[in-house]
This record gives structure tokens, sequence and C-alpha cells, in this order.
């Protein structure tokens, strides 16, 4: 089956249809032209730049250049989850904490996956590893930022209740118990409500490419079920450590509430 | 003997802080607004960062985890929280059964929702919360300041009561002196950085 590439006028048709909503949006004051620019430049700068990469990393497929594309698509997740939090811990603690939850959640399930399951040879193999990598991060990013923003705020906002927990003699981990539970629900939700509706409400972007691509469906269907089940396992773990980091550093060895390790971030 | 002691307790502007409170005594504590009474109960519940010592008993605070010390030695806020829907799960089960009389609260206020609660309400029942959690010693950040004078004299009466049956040590953070002349013999006031005794001796 042969795959139908597109020329780059052609994207610049579909560039257009943005233009005409920043256009509207302009008129209308919606106030979100600018970002709406703004990440579409940076879609079209960053996809064209990392599919250079791409293929010079295919073309000489060694390891050490898989391992620096990996840290540095960590890094970048890393400070990705620090910008998105609200309220996030002082110091290198933010950064530390975030990126450490998805370097051993997201690694070690996407390596998992490519040795046990995928099984290409060698197992590092960019063509498998580094799309795998690059969407188990993408959204272990989303679970833990969500979950420390949500842990971090409602910490926050309950800080007499918890204080007050404690008064009672509570332990740390009971008095904040309610909002670990919140905290991991909320980085959960857009993995388990995205599985819930695969294939009903919305085709997968992988399996769709795939597809586009030339595999047939059945192969496609089997790898978005493995991708799935293996986003959701690493945005799981990958929130459950942040949480229960995040949560143990707002606590001082005294189990006291230290809410001055918390800076409010603009924006 | 003496329950609850602190030495050389130092939080905020206040320095030096040493007093003793013994089993089933009050001791009053009174200061301008501001003048870090409340910080002092919170240094002496280990709920902030601070300098000297406080014993309960022979036990000193650093000799056992936070939570087990708060449980001894229990703070209640001007302000209390409540953050289950129904006051009942709030309280340990032994202590959903009865509710003191004086607290003019009858015991199917257990199934009340929290909403429900007046300030009063809240303040009576955060006292017999803390009770009922048995610590050995209570500090009481101004317990009956959204009483009327009534309810005021019932609660010092019962609070009065429940340290003598119960042997605690409480310090009870207080401005009114007519309260404090009722429900201590000593009393501490805070003048600037130092705790100077006020009335009753050592």
């Amino acid at each position: 089956m042969e795959v139908i590439d597109l020329a780059w006028w052609k994207l610049v048709l579909a560039a257009l249809l943005i233009l005409a909503l920043a256009g509207v949006s302009l008129l209308a004051r919606l106030g979100i032209t600018r970002s709406l620019l703004v990440a579409s430049a940076r879609t079209g700068i960053q996809l064209t730049l990392i599919g250079l990469v791409l293929e010079a990393l295919f073309a000489s497929g060694r390891l050490y250049w898989v391992a620096l594309l990996a840290t540095v698509m960590l890094l970048v997740a890393g400070r990705e989850v620090m910008a998105r939090q609200q309220r996030r811990l002082r110091g290198p603690w933010a950064f530390g904490l975030g990126t450490g939850a998805m370097f051993v959640s997201s690694f070690s399930v996407t390596i998992l996956a490519l040795t046990v399951v995928i099984g290409p040879s060698p197992w590092y193999e960019p063509q498998y590893s580094i799309p795998l990598l690059g969407m188990m991060l993408g959204n272990t990013m989303t679970g833990v930022a969500l979950s420390l923003d949500r842990l971090n705020d409602a910490v926050w906002r309950q800080r007499a209740v918890i204080e007050n927990r404690l008064m009672l003699g509570q332990p740390w981990r009971e008095a904040v118990e309610d909002i670990r539970r919140d905290a991991m629900r909320s980085g959960m939700m857009p993995s388990i409500n995205a599985m819930a509706a695969a294939g009903i409400v919305s085709l997968p972007g992988m399996m769709t490419g795939q597809i586009l691509a030339g595999s047939p469906p059945s192969v496609a269907v089997k790898y978005q079920i493995l991708v799935m089940l293996i986003i959701t396992a690493g945005t799981g773990f990958g929130a459950l450590m942040a949480v229960s980091w995040g949560s143990r550093r707002l606590f001082d060895e005294r189990e006291r509430l230290r809410l001055e390790r918390l800076v409010k971030t603009s924006g | 003997m003496s329950r609850l002691r602190l030495a050389q307790v130092a939080i905020g502007n206040l320095r030096d802080v040493s007093l003793e409170v013994a089993d089933g005594e009050v001791v009053c504590l009174s200061g301008a607004s501001g003048s870090g009474k409340s910080r002092l109960l919170r240094a002496t519940a280990d709920l902030e960062p601070h300098e000297g010592d406080v014993f309960i008993g022979q036990d000193e605070q650093g000799s056992m985890p936070g939570h087990a010390w708060r449980r001894r030695v229990m703070l209640v806020p001007a302000d209390s929280q409540w953050w289950f829907d129904d006051v009942g799960a709030h309280f340990p089960s032994r202590a959903r059964e009865t509710v003191p009389e004086c607290l003019g609260l009858g015991p199917d206020v257990m199934q009340w929702p929290v909403g429900r609660l007046s300030s009063g309400e809240r303040q009576r029942l955060a006292l017999w919360r803390a009770l009922s959690m048995a610590p050995e010693a209570l500090l009481l950040d101004e317990p009956t300041a959204n009483l009327d004078d009534t309810m005021t004299r019932a609660v010092e009466d019962w609070l009065l009561e429940e340290t003598r049956n119960r042997s605690l040590a409480v310090l009870w953070v207080a401005h009114d002196r007519s309260q404090i002349g009722r429900v201590a013999r000593r009393h501490y006031r805070i003048h600037g950085s130092v705790l100077e005794l006020a009335d009753g001796s050592d």
C-alpha cells in the first residue's frame, strides 16, 4: 500500500484555517489569538525539527543518541510539569520531583514494553523506542502535572483543616489522605476517560496515524491497545510517586505542615 | 508533680518562655492580640518550628513522632475546622453516644450535617472532640470566645470538672479578667517579648 506524501504547500492550506480562526477570535475579542498563533507556530517548528532529528536518529540507530534524545525529552517534560502548577514547591524540588516521577514511571514502563512485549532488535530500535517513549512522557507529564497542581492547591486551600487534623493527633498521611486521593484521581482521569472512550467516541491518534500510513487496522488496533494500557499504567505510577513525594515534602520531620515551601507562580 | 513543662521556649517575638502546669491545674495566658499567645500554643503542640524544650511528664517533645506528641498535648484552636459531612464522623465511636449535657446539645447532634452548627456550637463540640481523644494536656485558645455569658459559665464549669477528673494540665488563653479569675490560680501575661506572672505564685 502506497502512502501519499504531503507536499509542504498543502500544510499551508491547513495553516490558513488557523489564521481564519485567529482572525475571528481577534474580532470577537476572545483573547486567545496570540496563544493560538504561538502554539501553532511552535507545533510546526518543533515537529519539523523532530522530524529531521528522527531521520538522522533512525539512520544511525546508536543507543547513545537514543539515550540523549530521551534525556532531552524528559528534561523538557520536567520543565513543563513545573510550569503547569499554580503553586509549586520552592527551589529545585518542583523540577526534581516531577522529573523523577516521570523518569521512573515512563522509562521503566517503556523499557518493559520494548523488551518484553514488542521485542525489536536491538531493543532500543529508535523507530519503536522514541515514539513509544514520546507518548508515554506526553501522557505521564499531563498526569503528573495535574495531580501535583491539584495536591498543592488543595493543601493550600485546606490548610486550616489539615492543621486542625494534625492538632487532633492525626499522622500527616491521614491529615491529607482525602487530598491525596483527589490529586491521584485528577491525574488519572484523562487516561481512564481516554480508555473508556477509545474507539467509540474517538479514534486514538496513534492508531489513526498508523492506518493512514498503511498499516492494517488489526495491527494498528493491537498497538493502540498496548499503548493505552502502558500509558495508563505509566501515568498512574507517575502520579502516585509525584503525589506521595510531593505531599511528604509539604510536611517536615515533626509532621508539621510547612506551607512556606510552596510558592505561587504567575500564570 | 508537673505535667506540662516549657523550658526556654522561643517563637516569634517571644523569648525564654518557661512555665509549668501541674496535673489537674489550669494556667491562664493573656496578652494583646498579635503578642504571640496563639503561636506559643502552636509551638507547645509542635505545629511550628521553635526553640527550647517542652515536656509532658518525663517525655521530651522530640522523643516521639509529631502526631504522638499532639495526641498527648492537644491544641483546640479558636476557629475549629470540620471536614466530614456529618458531625459524628469527627468523633471516635465511643464519644458519639454521649454528648455532655452542659454543652446544651442532645446526642442527635452527632447526626447533624456540619453546616447546621452555629459558631458557638462548633466551639463547644470542638472542646468535646478534643477531650474525647483523651489527651494529657489541653491547650485552649480562647475556648469561650463565641459563647454568651450563661454558656460561658457552663463551659467553664464543665472544663474545670473535666480537668480535675481527667487530671489534665490545661494552658488556657483568655482575655477576660473575670474569666481568668474564675478558672485559674496562676495567670501569665505576655509583655513584649517575655512572659510575666500576673497573678499567683510560682
